[in-house]
């Protein structure tokens, strides 16, 4: 790829010069940009995308407060130095020279669960990244393009927008312009500073006033997707009185060559709007040893504006190498609703903090929480979870039901719980168990026939139970499995 | 010919050797029932002969329909036909009994090569053998004997062995805990499930069982040996004399 070679050289030659400060930006010719991280750069993301003047000063607001802002350090986490300019922020796909060049160099653990997951070889090859293969989202490529055809013109009869979020920024400015940014501010935290900085795509949706999206939206049936998946921006509004449900992710594990993943998924609901978020995120966990797998640095929040409106997150995360994660509420309407259903699986050398925050604002505001945490291996898995009472939260209500399963002897399970309380007439509930896959419960499955793996799919989903039942039908047959995979090997 | 043939078993518990060189021969379609004291090593028998980690079998041989069991790991061993009912049945929380079943049943009919059945089928072949049972669905779809009385786990495990059908079945100590009522109701579903080609080993303590559960033979297991054989009569001698009479001798 020429092209690359080219703007290296190119930026080499600028050096520090003030003369050639933006010379390189402004040359838009170039498909792609270097590694590294500099308002350069940030400044060439955004003249690709001919993105108007404000979104280009918010991006270099980020930047500037990226370049400031310490890493987040509170977590449980033992996350490796990263050198964020050894990082390509804009479209730098691999050479197909450097992918693996079919399948026979792939990682034979991979293979052996997408044969598992009944993926077709094509398809394996998409997930894997093997060169040659299509670079768009998988399901735009193998769903045949009349049945995502039909979905759009629905989608358009009700009057929903369901785009990139690149397509928004110039078809839907006024919406994009409103709430971008709105509840998860740019200088949140670092990793949501540094999305905001340099995000390159994402999905935009807004479902108008009264409507009630008659399908569950998935990134899969998103036509034209490019592959975005490390620095994701979601956008997702809805408006008075309207229902979406939206999927995101995919149970096959997906290889990606970008270790660091920093996502933020921003949802409002206006009065008595509802959005239900389901996530299934497997991305590449690394090998046994703990070598490769991504860092997922992801910052979720749903601002819940109107009265009576409700946000609820579901995920079940069994992916990466590392996840930080905490998909919140903001419960700002009177009588609005928060909850979050988890799933995180960890296993092997494994790590994850993940949970929630629900920030109670308005009257009679209510949040539910249930997390489900499996550790298995030497993982190490930490629920951590806020729940504040503001003082004008009068008769607030949060229930929070927080449940750790160990296997094996060598994984931790920690739970960090924080309440805050500023109002007398607010309820909040906590409910907390660790626990053991008992050797009875397997023993009893083993003399009924099941093999071990079968034994522990099979407790560990019935663990895990009250969150699956959340998960819209079509995701929650594979993430049934998933949860199977994932634990394979962990017992005996 | 033989289904079960046990020789000069040895098994040990930790470090405690339990079974001492056990003998036993079962046909199919009969029954027999293992009567002894407390801590004769009647449950090691049981958790022996399934397999379970912990009870080492540290000598002897066991033949089952002509297979060595002894090589088989527990899963294995239940797929070829061996049915423990357990004495505590165990609660898998947020499993459907329903669930539960079907991935046994699937996994045997994989064991020996016959194509799965779906969820319908499933359900279908289920409710059968539930109604067969006299049981209603209800339980089915409840997690499996979470919250269940001492008699639902019981009539639970007679409807699993019912759904497996295996080729013998142990019944280690299926009186526990049941009151009057529920033991006849249990032992109404095991005789349902008497048939020629199977055979049933009941572990109990206590003579009541096999009034209605008539066995074909009796034995007495103390300290780790099978001391006397008989036939149903035994049992009730047993209820009269107790089992000093074996204690003491070993």
């Amino acid at each position: 790829m020429a092209a690359t070679t080219e703007t290296i050289e190119q930026v080499k030659e600028l050096g520090g010069g003030d003369k050639y400060k933006h010379g390189f930006v402004t040359d838009i010719e170039m498909e792609f940009a270097p590694k590294g991280l500099n308002e350069d750069i940030v400044r060439f993301i955004s003249a690709k995308k001919e993105e108007p003047e404000w979104l280009l000063e918010w991006r270099l607001k980020a930047f500037e407060r990226w370049k400031t802002m310490p890493e987040p350090d509170w977590a449980k986490l033992d996350v490796p130095p990263i050198d964020y300019n050894d990082i390509y922020y804009f479209a730098a796909p691999k050479r197909d020279e450097d992918k693996p060049q079919s399948l026979d160099e792939v990682d034979p653990k991979l293979l052996e669960t997408y044969a598992k997951l009944g993926i077709p070889l094509k398809e394996q090859e998409v997930l894997a990244g093997v060169a040659g293969a299509p670079t768009v989202a998988v399901d735009a490529v193998f769903d045949s393009v009349s049945v995502a055809t039909t979905y759009r013109k629905t989608l358009e009869e009700k009057g929903i927008i369901f785009c990139s979020i690149s397509e928004a920024v110039h078809t839907h400015p006024e919406l994009v312009k409103k709430y971008l940014g709105s509840v998860v501010p740019y200088s949140d935290n670092k990793h949501a500073c540094l999305n905001s900085a340099v995000f390159t795509d994402g999905s935009f949706v807004y479902i108008p006033k009264g409507v009630r999206c008659p399908m569950e939206l998935s990134t899969y049936f998103r036509i034209n997707a490019e592959n975005t998946g490390q620095f994701e921006r979601t956008l997702i509004v809805a408006d008075e009185g309207s229902y979406v449900s939206y999927l995101e992710g995919c149970t096959a594990p997906q290889r990606d060559e970008n270790q660091l993943h920093a996502a933020v998924v921003e949802l409002v609901t206006l009065d008595d709007a509802e959005i239900k978020y389901s996530t299934v995120q497997n991305w590449y966990p690394g090998d046994e040893e703990g070598r490769g797998g991504i860092y997922n640095f992801v910052t979720k929040r749903g601002a819940c504006r109107g009265r009576n409106s409700k946000i609820s997150w579901t995920q079940v995360e069994t992916g990466s190498a590392i996840t930080w994660k905490y998909p919140s509420c903001i419960l700002q309407g009177d009588n609005s609703v928060g909850e979050f259903y988890s799933v995180a699986i960890t296993n092997n050398r494994q790590q994850a903090d993940t949970g929630t925050k629900m920030i109670h604002l308005g009257k009679n505001t209510r949040s539910k929480i249930i997390s489900k945490g499996i550790s298995a291996g030497r993982s190490q898995q930490t629920y951590r979870g806020l729940v504040r009472m503001s003082p004008k939260a009068e008769s607030a209500r949060n229930y929070t039901q927080c449940d750790s399963l160990l296997i094996g002897d060598q994984c931790g399970a920690h739970t960090t719980p924080y309440i805050e309380s500023r109002n007398a007439s607010a309820k909040v509930e906590h409910e907390a168990t660790t626990s053991k896959i008992s050797e009875d419960q397997l023993f009893y499955c083993l003399q009924r026939g099941m093999s071990e793996e079968d034994a522990v799919s099979l407790i560990v989903n019935g663990f895990c139970k009250e969150v699956m039942q959340t998960l819209p039908m079509e995701f929650a047959v594979e993430a049934q499995k998933l949860i199977g995979i994932s634990l394979e090997g962990s017992v005996g | 010919m033989s289904l079960l043939e046990i020789k000069d078993l040895q098994a040990t518990v930790g470090e405690k050797q339990i079974l001492k060189g056990l003998n036993l021969t079962l046909r199919p379609g009969e029954v027999h029932a293992i009567m002894g004291p407390n801590g004769a090593g009647k449950s090691t028998l049981g958790y022996s002969l399934a397999g379970r980690d912990g009870y080492e079998v540290t000598g002897g041989s066991v033949t089952f329909d002509g297979k060595d069991l002894l090589e088989m790991d527990p899963s294995e061993r239940a797929n070829e036909g061996l049915f423990l009912a357990f004495q505590y049945p165990v609660e898998i929380p947020g499993v459907a009994g329903t669930t539960f079943l079907k991935h046994a049943l699937n996994a045997k009919r994989r064991h020996h090569g016959e194509e799965e059945l779906d969820g319908l089928e499933f359900v279908k072949f289920l409710r059968g053998k539930a109604k067969e049972l006299g049981m209603n669905d209800e339980m089915l779809k409840r997690p499996v004997n979470v919250g269940f009385s001492g008699g639902e786990k019981k009539r639970n495990e007679t409807l699993q062995m019912s759904v497996l059908e295996p080729k013998l079945a142990v019944l280690d100590e299926t009186d526990s805990g049941l009151d009057i009522d529920a033991l006849r109701v249990v032992a109404d579903g095991v005789n349902r499930l008497r048939s020629p080609d199977r055979a049933i080993l009941v572990i109990t303590h206590y003579q009541r069982l096999l009034d209605y559960l008539v066995p074909d033979f009796v034995h007495v297991l103390a300290d780790g040996k099978i001391v006397k054989s008989g036939d149903k009569s035994l049992a009730l001698e047993l209820e009269e004399k107790g089992y000093a009479e074996f204690v003491s001798a070993a």
